[in-house]
């Protein structure tokens, strides 16, 4: 039986290695919480990566089992207080020039499982900073598989 | 001077040194969602006057700690409310309104224009509850606009929309935008959210 000819395979293996290069993203922050997000189909794509704060939340994950199993805030690199919300945005915000500062959104990704109660928090928060424009980051879906 | 012929390379291990590359993209690859449910918070400064709203134009939807659903005094199915709510909004109850296909019961909302849903949800609410739920609202609203622009216009009112924030789209943005409020003018976004 002849061999199989394996010339043509490293071109191959390239071609897959260039599809996930350019299609990887590397995460900004370490997630240290369960994020699983609800499926959702009335979505709109948020446009602009730059001007989106991110707020965490959900249950720690397995490795920072020592944080407890209610649902907890993280915010950059680190778990956070409901009130390191304002201070956090408030930094966002210097981060960025002047003029882009009312075009700044905050997505939430949050948790399936998490509670409104802590939902409901951050955006009482978010109120009293008034950065009021939200998106709630979902999987595109029927809301029929979030059950 | 001889010429001597470079000794070839062996390219045999090229391929183990991709297949290394490859699973490491492969493996640190998460593909990022960077879409979801757009919402515009209540600013803080609380009005002094009181607004006195009628309890027909008022829509309550309340959701338990244990994830139920309350719609106006009824258990409902998730799967339900995004009908109830077109019907609710689209009622038309005093015949103010011309475009309404609803069924003008007077004892349901006046105008889409009044028409207001109230959502109020319970601190052990779980979120995906609570988004199934904004979901579904937004989509009624998101029906009732595509077929209110569907009459008007002929195109869908999420194509209109689609196009609007197209960079690459031809046609004149500036009427576009104006169809889009014209839209939104008809059946306005009224969604008002209290925890308990």
């Amino acid at each position: 039986m002849p061999a199989v000819n394996t010339a043509s395979l490293p071109d191959i293996v390239f071609m897959l290695l260039f599809f996930f290069m350019v299609a990887t993203v590397m995460r900004q922050n370490t997630l240290m919480i369960e994020n699983n997000l609800p499926f959702a189909d009335q979505v709109e794509k948020l446009d602009k990566k730059d001007l989106v704060m991110y707020i965490y939340a959900g249950k720690p994950s397995e490795n920072y089992k020592q944080y407890g199993s209610s649902a907890k805030i993280q915010l950059n690199d680190k778990f956070a207080d409901v009130k390191e919300i304002a201070s956090f945005i408030a930094a966002e915000r210097a981060s960025k020039r002047e003029e882009l500062v009312p075009y700044l959104t905050t997505a939430l990704k949050v948790d399936s499982d998490a509670n409104m109660g802590l939902i409901g928090d951050i955006k009482q928060e978010l109120r009293k900073v008034n950065a009021l424009k939200i998106n709630y980051t979902t999987k595109k879906g029927s809301v029929l598989g979030n059950n | 001077m001889a010429k001597r012929a470079a000794p070839e390379v062996n390219a045999g291990s090229m391929a183990d040194i991709a297949f290394l590359l490859l699973i490491f993209f492969l493996v640190t690859t998460t593909i990022e969602t960077d879409s979801g449910i757009n919402r515009k918070l209540p600013p803080m400064e609380e009005s002094e006057e009181d607004v006195v709203i009628k309890q027909k134009n008022i829509f309550t939807v309340l959701l338990n700690g244990k994830d139920q659903l309350l719609v106006e005094d009824e258990i409902m199915e998730l799967k339900d409310l995004r009908l109830a709510a077109k019907e609710f909004l689209d009622n038309g109850g005093d015949k103010s309104c011309s475009y309404c296909k609803g069924a003008k019961d007077p004892a349901s909302s006046d105008n889409p224009d009044k028409a207001i849903i109230s959502l109020a949800n319970n601190r052990e609410t779980t979120y995906k509850t609570y988004i199934s739920v904004q979901n579904e609202l937004v989509a009624a609203y998101n029906e009732l606009r595509d077929a209110r622009a569907q009459a008007l216009y002929n195109m869908p009112f999420t194509q209109m929309e689609a196009d609007y924030k197209d960079v690459n789209w031809p046609g004149n943005k500036e009427k576009l935008k104006e169809k889009i409020d014209k839209i939104k003018a008809d059946y306005p976004q009224k969604l008002s959210e209290v925890q308990e």
